[in-house]
């Protein structure tokens, strides 16, 4: 799907400014993000004032604002990157792509830079197929189609929720795992979009995201704190968390997620050994969760994205909340983001 | 335009791995010329050849290779009446060669199938990434987001449960195909000019839990571990149904393995597919399966096999239970497949019998 097919009146582009100068960013993709209207959220925790270059559509979302529209004492649910939330919760469009601030195109093994932005609604805008596998993968892109054996009455498809998208260079490894391998760095690009089966469980980074708000909005939530959360990727699992109970929520409804391309350029932040200093906590957490969400059903009569969120939130206090306080934390945050999502978007 | 490798001077590989612990399972009707091609990566291993049709038509085997061969009047000594559950007139009849195979592995591959060409124009040797895929482990409990973890260059991703990290063992290795692309009928007819030119270089495992269209074109399987469970069925001559084969086997394996705790894998390597099948042909052979298929999907979803089947033999026969007791109704194709599923088994532990202490 090309840029001029996207209607750009539909998309959203949200960034979370953990740094303050987005200029080398912002202009390294303003081929692709040229035409659509930008909603940035600076990192309440972040000093310096914003570097913005000219020549974009954006709307730009400090402490203050986000203050005014949540209350002060809600606002430190949207510090670090859990900033960008803020961005969905005020944005107004069905389509949200999000981007990390350390991120620049990537090139495909052609040499041409990728246009992240319009390969993911192009992912949300086409069927997914979570309920058989296909083997040639994405069924609906050019010179692919499903395979024999592939049921007849699957091959419509579901709605899709979300688009994960990857990233060349620094891959999103944990700690550990970067810190071992310090030198290494991802070269594969895997040309394939394909749709996460149900039930399958998966780690979402939010480092390159996108999701049909209109669909799941809600379902995005600034939950998860790890003690001592950090600055650097290495040293959260908010986004990790968040995509758990998007995953299991969508499975639910019967929308779906798809992982894949696009691609981005991920660049060099923190240090993944002294990341490693601290107490990986998240470590804990994730193996607490997934036997949580494997054995997880949501009630029947959960039939909205809200009511979902809401019973996960229960569930997790119940079964989790003893485990350590910050899976009650994280109820607490889902249930207070749904009253925020419901206040917000109700007032238009 | 995709075109398969030339291999004209390439040495046969000097360290075939497992060379002597793998079988190459062929089934032909017409002839091998495409094993000439194949000689730098298949040469040093053994070959038993499936020969289906008339049985009095002598296939001749390139020069060099290592093979045994079995026509249907082999298949009808050694088996006698169990004969009844080798399918004839159909490649199914391959899994004849699984079952006298004395190897650990078994590597699949038609003879259509040549060698196919990587983005820089390497010519791909299928059989070692099939064994690569074999030798490290799956991870059908996790979906991990850079696909294989164990290649070089990836690993586990942020997020992925350090407990989850061991993976489980690999049964089988599902490889895809470059140029003519595994279609059903109605969609060749739709569009009978589509290749598959996208080299997607990734291998993965198929999440537990969720079923596939195994296509028996170039696959690879541990025959210790699911053997007994790779039986292609009743197909072909006298049959109802033809072309289902490799499907029907692959969701049998697929809710096997999850029962059992094995992985599967799919994607890499790809092989270069050179002949698109008859559409009309191939109508009406499938024709049957894709109306079952809409009721044979939901009963596979739906399996749970007894806490009770510990080898892959109980679980198949318990798996043939379930077919006869709900399948039958669809048709009675079903109660003779559920037969032949049990006849299998037992042609299967008769020549395989357990090794003595």
């Amino acid at each position: 799907m090309s840029s001029s097919e996207i209607n750009k009146n539909e998309v959203d582009i949200v960034i979370g400014a953990l740094n303050a100068d987005l200029t080398q960013f912002l202009n390294s993709w303003r081929p692709f993000f040229s035409g659509f209207h930008l909603i940035i959220v600076k990192d309440p925790e972040l000093k310096d004032d914003l570097n913005i270059p000219e020549g974009f559509d954006v709307d730009v979302y400090s402490k203050p604002d986000i203050e005014k529209v949540v209350g002060a004492a809600n606002a430190a649910m949207f510090s670090g990157y859990s900033c960008r939330y803020f961005g969905y919760l005020v944005s107004k469009k069905k389509y949200i792509v999000s981007i990390d601030d350390d991120c620049v195109p990537a090139k495909d093994p052609k040499g041409v830079l990728v246009d992240a932005v319009s390969q993911h609604v192009s992912n949300l805008e086409n069927p997914a197929t979570p309920l058989f596998f296909n083997t040639l993968y994405d069924p609906y892109c050019e010179g692919a189609d499903f395979v024999r054996g592939y049921p007849f009455s699957l091959r419509s498809g579901v709605p899709c929720a979300a688009s994960c998208g990857l990233w060349l260079n620094l891959a999103d490894l944990d700690a550990p795992t970067q810190a071992l391998k310090t030198e290494q760095r991802n070269t594969s690009y895997v040309d394939a979009v394909m749709t996460v089966p149900l039930k399958a469980m998966l780690p979402i980074s939010g480092i390159n995201i996108a999701f049909n708000r209109e669909l799941v909005g809600p379902a995005l939530v600034p939950a998860l704190r790890i003690a001592g959360e950090g600055k650097v990727r290495w040293e959260t699992l908010e986004d990790v968390w968040c995509g758990m109970c998007l995953k299991h929520i969508s499975d639910h409804l019967g929308y779906g997620v798809k992982t894949g391309l696009p691609y981005v350029w991920r660049n060099e932040r923190g240090d993944a050994v002294e990341s490693l200093r601290k107490k990986w906590e998240g470590m804990k957490l994730m193996e607490k969760s997934v036997p949580f969400f494997e054995a997880l059903k949501l009630p029947e009569s959960a039939v909205n994205v809200e009511d979902c969120v809401v019973e996960l939130a229960k569930a997790v206090k119940e079964q989790l909340g003893s485990d350590d306080p910050a899976f009650t934390q994280a109820a607490d945050a889902m249930v207070k983001w749904v009253q925020l999502w419901n206040s917000v978007n109700s007032s238009g | 335009m995709v075109d398969p490798a030339n291999t004209v001077g390439i040495p046969v590989n000097p360290t075939p791995l497992l060379k002597d612990e793998l079988d190459i399972v062929i089934p032909t009707i017409r002839n091998l010329d495409f094993l000439e091609m194949w000689r730098p990566f298949l040469q040093p291993y053994h070959l038993i050849i499936v020969q289906d049709g008339d049985p009095t038509k002598k296939i001749h085997v390139p020069e060099g290779y290592d093979y045994e061969l079995y026509n249907r009047n082999d298949i009808n000594r050694i088996l006698g009446p169990k004969a009844s559950c080798i399918s004839f007139k159909d490649s199914a009849c391959r899994c004849f060669g699984y079952m006298v195979s004395k190897k650990k592995y078994i590597f699949t591959i038609d003879d259509d199938c040549f060698v196919a060409k990587d983005p820089a124009g390497k010519a791909v040797n299928a059989l070692e990434q099939h064994i690569k895929n074999l030798l490290c482990p799956s991870t059908p409990w996790f979906f991990n987001t850079l696909y294989d973890p164990y290649r070089e260059g990836a690993d586990f991703v942020r997020g992925y449960p350090f407990s989850l990290r061991e993976g489980v063992s690999t049964a089988v290795s599902h490889g895809l195909w470059l140029n003519i692309p595994d279609y059903d009928a109605p969609t060749q007819l739709v569009k009978p000019k589509e290749r598959n030119a996208r080299y997607v270089d990734a291998v993965m495992t198929i999440p537990k839990g969720t079923l596939f269209p195994m296509c028996g074109m170039n696959l690879a399987f541990d025959r210790d571990l699911i053997g007994p469970a790779m039986y292609f069925g009743l197909m072909g001559d006298g049959q109802p149904i033809g072309r289902y084969d490799d499907m029907w086997a692959g969701w049998c394996i697929k809710v096997i393995c999850d029962h059992l705790g094995l992985g599967v894998k799919t994607g890499l390597p790809y092989i270069y597919h050179s002949k698109a099948s008859n559409p009309f042909v191939n109508l009406k052979k499938e024709y049957k399966g894709i109306f079952w298929q809409e009721d044979i999907i939901p009963f596979f979803q739906n399996v749970k096999l007894s806490k009770e089947a510990t080898t892959v033999q109980q679980c198949y026969i318990e798996l043939s239970k379930m077919v006869k007791e709900k399948l039958s109704s669809l048709d009675p194709y079903f109660d003779k497949l559920a037969d032949a599923m049990v006849t299998w088994i037992e042609a299967w532990d008769e020549l395989n019998p357990p090794a003595t202490a």
